[in-house]
């Protein structure tokens, strides 16, 4: 359950090739992490996933099943953006309640991190007046809310402190030990090397390299992720 | 960084509608009333023109004009000034003839025959089909239970040859029509005197026809017919060569011109209703001295049209909804040193036309929602436009020149802009009614697809500024900020 | 249904702005204030017919641009939902829309029939320059997102809608009048009437000269124009064309939102 396949996707803005031909798998019940410089064609991968962006070709199924016109399969998936935008006049409240309205207003919600990340207060305050943190905190609720079994996190602790963080990460790893498929970019590799179970390295549209967080680490003999992967790169280079 | 943008933009944006929001208040059509006015200023306002107005028209139509103005009734009027009123018998002394069916008499020919001069004709309820009929003794035919004359759409049905003949009651329907001769449901000729009233006429060719007939009067008929081409359709009530006749009262419609005079003198035209008649509610031509007064003339395929007249009074008319690429509410051609007083235009192609015509006065007119309210061609002289008020007029005045040989003078126009700091009642800056576009339209009718559009108020906007195409003499130095007073005297 | 959900956030959203609710009463106090100086019902309509066919149309452009350049955070929340964007479009659209034609028809409508304006015929002028104002509005409210959704600067979307509508309101009509005295030889009747199917502005500004200036357009050419658009046929091609004006940017707005990316 919850297995992406992205076969030959391609999408350009202008002359820059976002994404080139790309080939990809993510595997279902575990956490991947999509990894890259800036511009590597991170988040357009993930938006080309959730529909957001319309790639020139190429084809992703969920489970078999094409992503196309129709939305529905987007009930399954919840996603927290990198920048939190949202109608500036209209509460967190009002937000909450009306996705859930617009997906008909199912009973088995999940509401703990309202509580859990402390943005009980913010909750009757137009988006305009709460900060970028409170914002994310909004965001990660919503992603949450529905129990979806793809998870997308796009920086999802960029902006938090240290306790959210915490919190947010303690949460992800729940839902990952409950067997969601959780994809997340970021560019904090402690954070990648505590949640995510493989990697997925972009570099101009094109997968550079891919592998498993326990391996990468074993094979460079590096003691973190973190040089691990700068390891893996320099290597590439040099080779 | 790229939170500031939108913001920046909904600043912008909202400086622009702002910004165009007071330019529109600016150019937005300017109610009326909004400036102070000190009471009775527009009495001195209106006042002193109009007696100005008063010497420069003819001295007959003018002292005429006072009289209908200033007197409350007006048969008083028509009394004193319009020497018309045939003689009524004091008391009846002649004898009585009984006409129709059972009676002494089936025809009315058989009366006619019998019948001296003084006495009367009693016809009673009937339809009467006697071919044309002849009246050429001074008699009294009066109609009981209204009897049908009927003409059977072959012949003229009365014809009266004697002098103060009086013909009332009937129903005459049917005359026929003809190319050679002017059939019609009562002929007076060479005779005077005569009196014909409530009578009903319908469906003739012409309704009531006065030729070399003088001092008759003609009221209280209903004239119909159901015309639908000029070439075979008559006049409702039509005099040529008359002097001193009365037409009063009556209401024609469906015919070819309503009330038809050619070499008309003294005649007086009072509360009749002339409408949807093909041609003309009104024409008269060669017809001088003469009065109208409160009459309707609506929904007439040209209006109404005066020509080669003089010392005409045309008071307290109403010219209404006549439409048509020709049609006028007033169509005045070839006339001069006359009055033209007190009466309303409303919702005409062009309400007043002046061609050719000199020395008229025009008061204390009503012209209101007209396409054009006066179109004055500059071989009209010295006709001078005084207390009248212009409102909600398409286009208010147009001419067909930069020159401009007539006076406008203490109007009230309802599009005027200006504004009276000196709170005298008149406007401070004159007033030039031509607009542009209105000449714009005079050479290229096509372009009327643009009226009202913003384009359009720009150019207006230019021209006021530098005018290069409108008569720049044409102007109202002392506009009315107010509506001339005075109620609605046509009502 | 989710359009309906998606409008009614929307018009939450809108009206807690306030720009509308202002729209709703500069057309109330101007309605209002023309009542009471102007007098007659049919006075204020003609003086109503300027603003509404100037200001209409700017308003709708360059809100409905600032509007859908401002939706975006609420659209891309949306679009990660199972919403289709055909349901997102329109309920975006409704959101504008509707707000903007119900100020616009409360606040003029209100006044006239408080001030007893509906007497006469003026009923029926009435409903023709409230059905133009909204025809008007939903026009420049599809523009408005056809030229926002086709350009990311905010600034130029705005410019480009300024200009869209000082393009409509005076330089088309410059062009025809340009023609019109380039090509007085030949009968203009015609081509200017087709002409005048081309702007939406023009389009209402004919319905309504040949309800308030009849008299006029009943000398010369003007019979014409109104024996064309007095006719069943030319009344058809008129509201025909009135309603292509809506439906066209409005499909090649849906068209465009269905491909963009965000």
């Amino acid at each position: 359950m919850g297995m992406i396949r992205i076969h030959d996707l391609s999408h350009r803005y202008g002359r820059l090739q976002v994404l080139d031909a790309l080939e990809l798998e993510i595997q279902g019940g575990r956490c991947t992490a999509i990894l890259g410089p800036n511009g590597a064609g991170k988040t357009t991968l993930v938006k080309c996933i959730l529909g957001l962006v319309r790639p020139d070709s190429g084809r992703i199924t969920i489970d078999g099943e094409r992503v196309g016109d129709d939305p529905e399969y987007r009930r399954r998936i919840g996603y927290m953006p990198q920048i939190a935008r949202y109608p500036e006049n209209l509460t967190a409240r009002e937000i909450i309640q009306m996705i859930r309205d617009l997906r008909g207003n199912p009973d088995d919600t999940d509401e703990s991190l309202v509580h859990d990340l402390r943005v009980d207060g913010e909750l009757d305050k137009p988006f305009r007046t709460l900060s970028g943190g409170n914002r994310q905190k909004v965001s990660a609720v919503l992603a949450f809310l529905f129990r979806p079994g793809i998870l997308f996190l796009d920086e999802p602790t960029a902006g938090l402190d240290p306790v959210t963080s915490s919190v947010l990460k303690d949460r992800v790893k729940q839902e990952r030990d409950a067997g969601r498929t959780i994809v997340l970019t970021s560019h904090v590799m402690s954070e990648v090397e505590e949640l995510a179970d493989s990697v997925v390295y972009l570099l101009d549209g094109r997968i550079h390299f891919e592998e498993s967080v326990a391996e990468l680490i074993g094979t460079s003999g590096e003691m973190n992720l973190e040089r691990a992967i700068a390891r893996r790169i320099t290597a590439r280079v040099v080779a | 960084m790229s939170r500031d943008r939108p913001r920046r933009a909904r600043t912008v944006a909202a400086m622009i509608v702002v910004g165009i929001a007071l330019l529109l208040l600016a150019l937005a059509p300017r109610p009326e009333g909004t400036t102070i006015e000190l009471p009775g200023s527009e009495a001195t306002a209106s006042e002193a023109p109009a007696a100005e107005a008063t010497a420069s028209a003819g001295a007959a139509a003018a002292t005429r004009a006072t009289t209908v103005q200033d007197t409350a009734d007006p048969h008083q009027a028509h009394e004193g000034h319009a020497p018309v009123a045939p003689s009524r018998p004091e008391a009846f002394t002649g004898t009585e003839h009984i006409v129709g069916p059972g009676e002494r008499h089936e025809r009315i020919s058989d009366a006619l025959e019998v019948a001296d001069a003084g006495d009367r004709i009693r016809v009673r309820a009937g339809h009467y089909r006697e071919g044309p009929l002849t009246i050429d003794r001074s008699i009294e035919l009066i109609g009981e239970g209204w009897p049908v004359l009927d003409g059977e759409g072959e012949h003229s049905i009365l014809t009266v040859t004697a002098d103060h003949v009086r013909i009332q009651g009937f129903i005459l329907r049917d005359s026929g029509f003809s190319h050679i001769r002017d059939h019609a449901a009562i002929t007076v000729e060479e005779s005077h005197g005569c009196r014909i009233e409530h009578n009903r006429l319908e469906n003739n060719f012409f309704g009531i026809y006065l030729a070399r007939a003088h001092d008759c009067l003609v009221r209280h008929n209903d004239i119909r017919s159901s015309a639908t081409r000029e070439a075979t359709s008559g006049n409702g009530i039509h005099l040529w060569d008359v002097d001193r006749v009365q037409v009063e009262d009556n209401h024609i419609t469906g015919h070819r011109d309503g009330i038809y005079l050619e070499f008309a003198r003294n005649a007086v035209i009072r509360s009749n209703r002339s409408e949807a008649n093909l041609r003309y509610g009104l024409h008269f031509m060669f017809s001088d001295e003469s009065f109208y007064v409160n009459n309707v003339f609506a929904r007439n395929g040209a209006g109404v049209a005066v020509m080669y007249s003089r010392d005409v009074v045309m008071s307290r008319n109403q010219f209404l909804d006549n439409w048509g690429s020709s049609a006028y509410g007033l169509l005045v051609k070839e006339v001069q040193d006359s009055l033209i007083e007190g009466n309303l235009f409303r919702g005409n192609t062009i309400a007043i036309h002046s061609e050719g015509s000199d020395r008229l006065t025009f008061r204390l007119n009503r012209l209101e929602r007209n396409g054009w309210a006066v179109k004055i061609l500059a071989n009209s002289q010295d006709n001078y436009f005084t207390a009248n008020n212009f409102i909600d007029n398409t286009f208010d005045v147009i001419t067909n020149s930069r020159q401009n040989p007539n006076t406008f003078d203490a109007n009230y126009w309802s599009q005027y802009r200006g504004y009276d700091l000196e709170g005298d009642g008149t406007g401070d800056l004159a007033h030039r009614p031509v607009r542009l576009f209105s000449f714009i339209v005079e050479t290229k009718p096509v372009a009327l697809i643009l009226l009202r559009s913003f384009f359009v108020d720009i150019l207006e906007v230019a021209e006021r500024v530098l005018p290069i195409l409108t008569p720049e003499t044409l102007t109202d130095e002392n506009p009315l900020m107010t509506e001339v007073p005075g109620g609605e005297p046509w009502a | 249904m989710n359009t309906l959900k998606i409008a009614r956030y929307q018009l939450r959203d809108v009206m807690r702005s306030r720009w509308v609710l202002l729209y709703g009463i500069f057309f109330l106090l101007m309605t209002d204030a023309l009542f009471r100086f102007g007098g007659s019902g049919e006075r204020v309509l003609l003086s109503l017919m300027n603003v509404v066919l100037i200001a209409i149309p700017l308003v709708a452009i360059v809100l409905g641009t600032m509007y859908l350049y401002g939706s975006r955070e609420f659209t891309e929340l949306l679009l990660t939902q199972p919403v289709r964007r055909r349901s997102l479009f329109l309920g975006l659209f409704t959101g504008l829309a509707l707000p903007m034609s119900v100020a616009f028809v409360l606040g003029t409508g209100l006044p006239f029939w408080a001030h007893g304006g509906l007497a006469g015929g003026t009923g029926s002028s009435l409903l023709l320059l409230l059905g133009t104002g909204v025809g008007l509005t939903l026009i420049f409210a599809s523009l408005a997102f056809l030229i926002a959704l086709s350009t990311e600067d905010r600034i130029r979307g705005l410019g480009i809608s300024l200009g869209v509508w000082v393009f409509f309101t005076v330089v088309f009509n410059g062009l025809v009048m340009l023609a019109i005295y380039m090509l007085a030889d030949y009968p203009m009747e015609k081509p200017v009437l087709a002409l005048s199917l081309l702007n939406p502005i023009d389009l209402g500004r004919i319905l309504l000269l040949l309800s308030f200036d009849i008299s006029a357009l009943m000398g010369f050419t003007g019979a014409v124009f109104r024996r064309f658009f007095g006719s069943g046929l030319g009344q058809g091609v008129a509201i025909g064309a009135m309603a292509a004006w809506v439906v066209i940017p409005f499909a090649l707005g849906l068209r465009s939102f269905h491909r963009k990316n965000f």
